[in-house]
């Protein structure tokens, strides 16, 4: 590039949302975490409702969370962060709010928050990162783990006759009355972003028309957990994650108005 | 449509009388779930809530409910959650965290006797739990004891003030028979207390602020330990809201010291010792949390002995020992497991302490 090229001529293609604090992402290199939290971010600036949208961080890798999302936030007990999410959108129904949680948190510690948020038909958004294992505690076994994969605490690879199967939480919750929306997406290939986006900006419509619940599952990595290369997780999510999670709806509402 | 209630007197249920005298102080929600002897509480509310502008919410645990209270309270709302012993226990983590996000609520724990699932009868066994912190860190919770229904009223406008003058948790501490019992009660007029949205509250971040957050996450640890220092001045400043009631203590001998229903039983002991001549008082701490040490270290120096009155294996007379600092020996009688102490045996032990004492005079 040279020296003295005005940058002011330059077309701006991207630019880093507002939504997000100048803070620097703590994530490992390669990890889903920091795509998900700029596409839930980038959307809540696009529709205008920054200062409308409380958002709830768990505990787990994402627990700083917080730290990156600009807007008000709460940081929960781990598994409670639906529970915290409930509290706050019962006293403030006509605000926003999302939780962000990972597997662990979400399907494990949290699953009767889980299911009794879905299953009232709390008018928030969930937003669920699924990367098959317990990433701030340094790679355990996660509900989500798959079988014969291994951990730190199934080093001989997951034995479901001993630890049970996979939980597939998303079908198990679109199951239940108060779902609204339920959906499956991925952030490693430029189509998934796309398409989480719009996945995103739809929850937050349907929350504004309390509609119930909405749980958006991004089935994502963790590379430093699963010791392989960025590069090779995406084969494993492709190859691996994706036939036992498999992308797209599980729960669409019916009663969408449209305006 | 929202009724506003002005002051009145009623014939009510001491459960029945907090929940009705929470709507009065202006709580926005309530998270509960049931558990005996306590569940008219929710029931109450849930009856209430509709024409009274209150959010209330029968939870899936209480595990749910103290997080509930997190989010709620994190947001602004004036919130309260209430249980029984077990169900207490399992808010633990949750108090910790409110109390470390120095988030105002109060909880209300009608005490039945434990260890366990235990009994359903009234019980002070929680006394431990309630004012020694009770889940993990460093923590106190601001604690009330009433001992008649209208303190279950009085205390709920009382726990509500303190926990949002010092931003912290206030817990009442009653027992079984003070949620069952019906007494008469003064009501205090519907909006009575002032209520302010805190500055501090993720009520969503306008463009005149910066944004609020609560967390208790300090992970390094020179900024936990300035936390910890920051919550340990607030506790200290507390000390001025200390509460007791100081009956007969004038002339005393020696001196009842009790809470809560214990404190009532061990008023007609003091009686009856009064009556056959031994010169008995009470001291009654309102406040378990700031505990009235000052006043028992000073009658130290003017009485013979202590007698702690509890319904528990002996829990607050850990703190009588502390503030007597082994000036005069401090005895205890406790029933167990629900049992409640009568005034006779209660007497029976004033005068093991008081008599012998006389016939060493004569
Ligand atoms: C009550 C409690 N138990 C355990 C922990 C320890 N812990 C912290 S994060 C975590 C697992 C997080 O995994 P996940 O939710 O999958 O999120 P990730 O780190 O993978 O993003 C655990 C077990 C805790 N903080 N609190
Ligand atoms: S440990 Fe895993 S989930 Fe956590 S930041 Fe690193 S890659 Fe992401």
């Amino acid at each position: 590039m040279k020296e003295n090229q005005n940058l002011d001529d330059m077309e701006i293609v991207f630019q880093k949302t507002e939504a997000l604090t100048e803070l620097n992402f703590h994530y490992c290199p390669g990890c889903g975490h920091g795509v998900a939290h700029r596409l839930l971010m980038e959307v809540v600036e696009e529709m205008g409702i920054t200062e409308d949208t409380i958002g709830v961080a768990p505990v787990g890798c994402s627990v700083f969370a917080y730290q990156y999302m600009n807007i008000d936030m709460q940081e929960a007990a781990h598994g409670r962060a639906t529970a915290v999410a409930t509290g706050i959108k019962r006293v403030l129904p006509d605000k926003y709010v999302f939780t962000y949680q990972g597997d662990g948190d979400l399907a494990a510690i949290g699953t009767a928050e889980t299911i009794h948020t879905v299953n009232r038909g709390e008018n928030i958004l969930i937003m669920f990162i699924n990367n098959a294992i317990y990433g701030m505690t340094g790679g355990q076994m996660a509900p989500t783990t798959l079988e014969g994969m291994v951990t730190s605490t199934c080093p001989y690879g997951r034995d479901v006759k001993h630890v049970g199967s996979p939980l597939k939480m998303s079908d198990l919750v679109a199951q239940l009355g108060g779902a609204c929306y339920v959906t499956r997406h991925i952030v490693h290939t430029p189509n998934g972003v796309r398409k989480l986006k719009k996945a995103i900006k739809n929850a937050f419509e349907y929350q504004k028309q309390k509609l119930g619940t909405s749980l958006i599952e991004v089935v994502t990595n963790c590379p430093s957990g699963w010791k392989l290369t960025p590069r090779e997780t995406i084969d494993f999510i492709e190859e691996k994650m994706l036939p036992i999670y498999p992308l797209g709806d599980l729960k669409v509402p019916t009663n969408i108005s449209k305006n | 449509m929202k009724e506003n209630m002005e002051k009145e007197i009623r014939l009510m249920k001491g459960n029945e009388a907090l929940a009705e005298a929470a709507i009065r102080a202006g709580m926005d929600a309530y998270f509960g779930y049931p558990i005996t002897p306590q569940s008219e509480i929710l029931e109450y509310l849930e009856e209430q809530s509709p024409k009274r502008n209150c959010v209330v919410l029968q939870t899936e645990s209480e595990l749910a409910s103290i997080n509930m209270i997190y989010g709620a309270a994190g947001a602004g709302a004036r919130v309260m959650t209430s249980s029984s012993s077990p169900g207490i226990s399992l808010m633990q983590e949750g108090i910790s965290y409110i109390a470390a996000a120095e988030l105002p609520c109060l909880l209300v724990n009608v005490v039945r006797g434990g260890p366990g699932l235990g009994t359903i009868q009234p019980s002070q066994g929680d006394y431990f739990q309630a004012v020694k912190g009770g889940g993990h860190g460093d923590y106190r919770l601001i604690v009330l004891a009433p001992a008649t229904v209208q303190e279950m009223v009085d205390f709920v406008f009382e726990g509500f003030r303190l926990a949002e003058k010092y931003r912290n948790p206030a817990l009442i501490l009653a027992d079984g028979a003070l949620g069952q019992m019906m007494e008469k009660v003064e009501l205090p007029a519907e909006g009575s207390l002032p209520k302010v949205v805190p500055a501090w509250a993720t009520t969503g971040k306008t463009k005149d602020r910066e944004r609020n957050v609560i967390t208790t996450l300090h992970i390094q640890p020179e900024e936990m330990e300035a936390m910890n220092l920051r919550l340990e001045k607030k506790y200290a400043e507390m000390q001025c809201e200390v509460r007791y009631e100081e009956i007969n203590t004038s002339d005393a001998e020696i001196i009842l010291v009790a809470f809560g229903l214990s404190a009532r039983i061990s008023q007609k002991a003091c009686d009856l010792a009064r009556e056959k001549g031994i010169k008995a008082g009470i001291i009654r701490p309102m406040t378990l949390f700031p505990y009235p040490s000052n006043i028992l270290a000073e009658l130290a120096e003017k009485i013979d002995a202590f007698l702690v009155v509890e319904m528990n294996a002996g829990q607050m007379v850990e703190d009588v020992r502390l503030a007597v600092n082994g000036k005069v020996p401090v005895h205890f009688k406790g029933r167990k497991g629900g049992m409640i102490p009568t005034p006779e045996e209660i007497l029976v032990e004033i005068e093991k302490i008081v008599i012998p004492k006389q016939v060493l005079q004569d």
